[in-house]
């Protein structure tokens, strides 16, 4: 799906936990999140710690759409 | 009344003669010549061969353009109910012409069409495209090709489902069917792996794809005037689901606006997916879709603007090529909308 | 450890108030098997009612929606219990004795949370794709106490108990019941192995355990697989009970505790033991939801089939999507330590059979057997009976609105079949 995307010009970020998969289908810009159930949270911390960590990786996934790349970048947080 | 087959060989099975007479050019004969005979044999009269086509390998080669207008428009004249070429067997220029001219009648005139040839013919390159029985490399094989092909031509006439390739006795065609072995999965793995072991030769059920790619699209340059989209495939939907999202397989996606919303909650969104744990991303949405984060930074002047709309589909089952199709379609809606960048999250 | 299993054909069941198996009759007694179930906490705290009826082979019936399918066995001889950590106390089990009441399985049903998975159909078009069609099946329906949408976990903990206690309860009624066949099933010591059979390919069964929280959980020793590193088990332990399903999600392809119980790549490596190969062990993994996890699997696989100095594995998956990743990890990591594998997987090559089949692919994986493609369209007709209840059918996996017809058919993918397309390869069902 991320690559339907990029054919229609638009840069876009694929925000997943199972980066391997997302390597093999061929998205180009990719931060890796946390567990498959919660990407962006995690139940087991308060919500404003949780938000916290929402925070961060969403900053990181618009980093990887500010940032040119060549072939296939995993964004590590 | 019997089914009407148009049949198409080259100047060889016609016995014109071999290579010195490669250069004939198409010829329309009535009934069936040649390997005709075992098809309308095996037939048993429900199915005939109505006309022969017979043409020159060098010359469709040499003239491709020519002779498949030609052929088209004898096929079109006879309006057969199918339309057979060969069995080419390893004959390259035959498969070639074979595969091509089957190819046009079909995608032209819009009548089935069947084939046969080796598989390592170059005629088989098309082989998702057109059904085609396996055979051997040497016209000795017309022994067991004609009665495979007859049958497959009866099926398909007869509009029956086909089953599996290794059943029917066509290529592999990109196409997987279900059927059932004489054993047991567990068993085929363990004699697989003991083929394996010993260096013999084995056929994998199914031989992994490989995957295209894309390149990159430039970077945003400034983010502050840019307008970010939503997707998911994690199945995020308003509560209750309005548009059905099923939970697996999905057949649709939905389009949702999020305009004025700042926080998805527990009694406005859930997830349709089956494939994970719910619990957590029904009471908290924004662990799969972050608008809560993406609306603080819109509002921070980080980003433009977050886009009013986002898409969600179910991941779970859903197979790549509705995904595709799915992508594509509103990939196109977010470029109208002038969208300058997406994040895409999964579960 | 060696482990004999005694079968007792079951060829009919019956409601009795007498328990007992008589000339290969199971006689049973409801409130009995009630009584047995609401002795445990859980159930007693979570569950409010259960009902019970008995489906056998070209009856006119459909179960849905399936939570568990599981054989009745008990322990004769022996150290341990079956079901070791869960219903038994948590002794190593699969040596000895074991009594297995073969023919007819328990079969829980009963609505746990959103997505409701599972159907058995006893005759029609549906009855070919499931083995259970052709089982004499006691099911158990169970109905939640009020409020248990907010103890989703607490209240599928108690259904899977009361299944477990349900067969327990049965099994026992075969202890002193001659069986009618015996087979026994030995795994040697690695050096005792490798020196009754120098010459013969040594080869593990790599088991994959789904293991993705709520309904996708298994559960071995009662140790819950997500939280577990990879490891090593006997195969004769999975005979008794070791490894169980607590899963319900995607019912073609998640195994069954019955499946586990009758492991037919065990039974097929035990059958080839001695003779093309020297079957050496299990090695069970796991499926987790966190990438760390899952590279922390699949590198602790391949490190053991290099350790046990293996020259072959037969890695089996279990469910779809993101665990056809650990699938691939797993076997490419085995193939990197100069260990030959062949897979069992399944596809979800969409209705139309055209789309990719696995969500990840590597060329290592080049030995592929496929339960087949669980996307396939299957029209099930309307049943006279239904035990359970049809009103989830619109949202199980391969459901989609509009599956249940007003006629009472149901249009669906072969996904909603319990067993379809079982990656432990139980099946004949293939595709290509």
């Amino acid at each position: 799906m991320v690559k339907e995307i990029e054919r229609a010009g638009i840069p876009v970020v694929h925000m997943c936990t199972v980066t391997p998969i997302s390597m093999t289908v061929g998205a180009n810009r990719i931060v890796p999140t946390i567990a498959i159930p919660h990407p962006l949270g995690n139940p087991a911390l308060t919500l404003e710690e949780e938000k916290n960590i929402r925070r961060k990786l969403v900053s990181r996934a618009l980093e990887a759409l500010t940032t040119e790349v060549e072939d296939q970048t995993i964004f590590e947080v | 009344m019997s089914y009407r087959v148009v049949h198409y060989i080259n100047q060889f099975f016609a016995q014109i003669g071999g290579e010195e007479m490669a250069h004939v050019a198409p010829e329309l004969r009535d009934g069936f010549v040649g390997p005709g005979m075992a098809l309308n044999t095996a037939w048993k009269g429900e199915v005939e061969i109505v006309k022969t086509i017979v043409c020159g390998d060098s010359y469709f080669a040499e003239h491709e353009k020519e002779a498949t207008e030609q052929i088209l428009s004898w096929v079109e004249a006879e309006k057969p109910d199918l339309f057979i070429a060969g069995p080419a067997f390893n004959a390259g220029r035959y498969g070639y012409a074979c595969a091509t001219i089957c190819n046009a009648v079909q995608e032209k005139l819009g009548i089935r069409v069947l084939t046969g040839m080796y598989e390592e013919n170059p005629g088989a390159d098309l082989k998702n495209k057109v059904l085609m029985v396996a055979t051997t490399n040497s016209a000795a094989g017309m022994r067991k090709a004609a009665p495979t092909m007859a049958a497959l031509a009866l099926k398909i006439l007869k509009g029956e489902k086909l089953g599996a390739c290794v059943e029917e006795g066509y290529m592999p065609n990109g196409i997987r069917v279900n059927f059932f072995e004489k054993e047991r999965g567990a068993k085929r793995a363990v004699d697989m792996l003991v083929k394996k072991l010993n260096g013999q030769p084995f056929t994998t059920e199914y031989p992994m794809p490989s995957f295209d790619r894309v390149a990159p699209n430039k970077a945003i340059k400034d983010l502050s005037k840019a307008t970010i989209a939503l997707c998911t495939s994690g199945g995020i939907v308003p509560k209750g689901n309005p548009d059905h999202i099923e939970s697996s397989s999905a057949s649709h996606y939905g389009e949702y606006c999020i305009a004025g919303v700042d926080d998805l909650t527990a009694e406005t969104y859930e997830t349709a997916h089956g494939g994970y744990d719910p619990v957590y991303a029904n009471a908290d949405a924004d662990r799969v879709l972050p608008v809560d984060i993406l609306r603080e930074f819109e509002k921070e002047g980080k980003i433009g603007k977050l886009h009013d709309y986002y898409y969600s589909t179910v991941g779970n089952g859903t197979s790549v090529a509705n995904a595709k199709k799915f992508a594509a379609e509103y990939a196109q809606k977010l470029r109208n909308a002038g969208v300058h960048a997406v994040i895409m999250t999964s579960t | 450890m060696k482990l004999e299993l005694g079968y007792i054909q079951i060829n009919d069941i019956q409601f009795s108030k007498e328990c007992k198996v008589e000339n290969g009759t199971l006689y049973v007694d409801p409130d009995a098997v009630k009584a047995f179930m609401y002795e445990d906490d859980d159930v007693k705290d979570w569950v409010k009612s259960f009902k019970f009826d008995i489906a056998k082979p070209g009856e006119n019936v459909r179960i849905t929606p399936v939570k568990d399918v599981i054989e009745p066995r008990v322990k004769v001889e022996g150290p341990g219990g079956v079901f070791p950590g869960v219903i038994s106390k948590v002794d190593t089990v699969g040596s000895g004795k074991t009594h297995v009441l073969r023919g007819m399985a328990v079969v829980t049903a009963g609505k746990i949370v959103g997505f409701q998975e599972g159907i058995i159909d006893m005759t029609g078009p549906g009855a070919a794709y499931t083995p259970f069609s052709k089982l004499n099946n006691f099911v158990v329906v169970a109905e939640p106490k009020e409020g248990y949408e907010n103890h989703k976990h607490e209240y599928e903990h108690a259904v899977r108990i009361a299944g477990l206690r349900a067969a327990t309860f049965i099994g026992e009624l075969g202890r002193a019941v001659a069986p009618d066949e015996t087979a026994e099933f030995e795994t040697l010591g690695i050096r005792e192995g490798l020196e009754k059979y120098p010459n013969l390919p040594r080869v593990a069964y790599v088991h994959m355990l789904q293991s993705q929280g709520l309904l996708h959980d298994t559960y071995v020793y009662g140790v819950d697989a997500k939280r577990s590193l990879t490891t090593i088990i006997n195969p004769t332990e999975t005979m008794d009970g070791a490894i169980l399903s607590g899963n319900c999600v995607s019912a073609c392809d998640k195994n069954t505790t019955y499946h586990h119980q009758n492991n037919p790549v065990v039974a097929e490596l035990f059958a080839a033991h001695g003779k093309t190969l020297n079957y050496v062990c299990n090695i069970i993994t796991n499926e987790n939801v966190y990438l760390a996890d899952k590279q922390r699997s699949s590198d602790w696989t391949a490190k053991l089939c290099r350790l046990l100095d293996l020259d072959g594995a037969i890695v089996s998956q279990e469910g779809f999507g993101n665990p056809d990743t650990d699938l691939i990890m797993n076997t490419k990591k085995i193939e990197q330590q100069g260990v030959k594998t062949t897979i069992i997987t399944d596809e979800y090559a969409g209705q139309d059979g055209k789309s990719q089949s696995l969500a990840d692919a590597d060329p290592l994986a080049d030995a592929v057997v496929t339960g087949g493609n669980a996307n396939e369209v299957i029209v099930l007709p309307k049943m006279d009976k239904v035990i359970g209840m049809l009103d989830y059918v619109d949202v199980i996996a391969g459901g989609h609105a509009g599956s249940l017809r007003e006629d009472g058919s149901i249009e669906a993918e072969i996904q909603i079949i319990t067993g379809a397309t079982n990656e432990m390869g139980f099946n004949c069902m293939s595709a290509r």
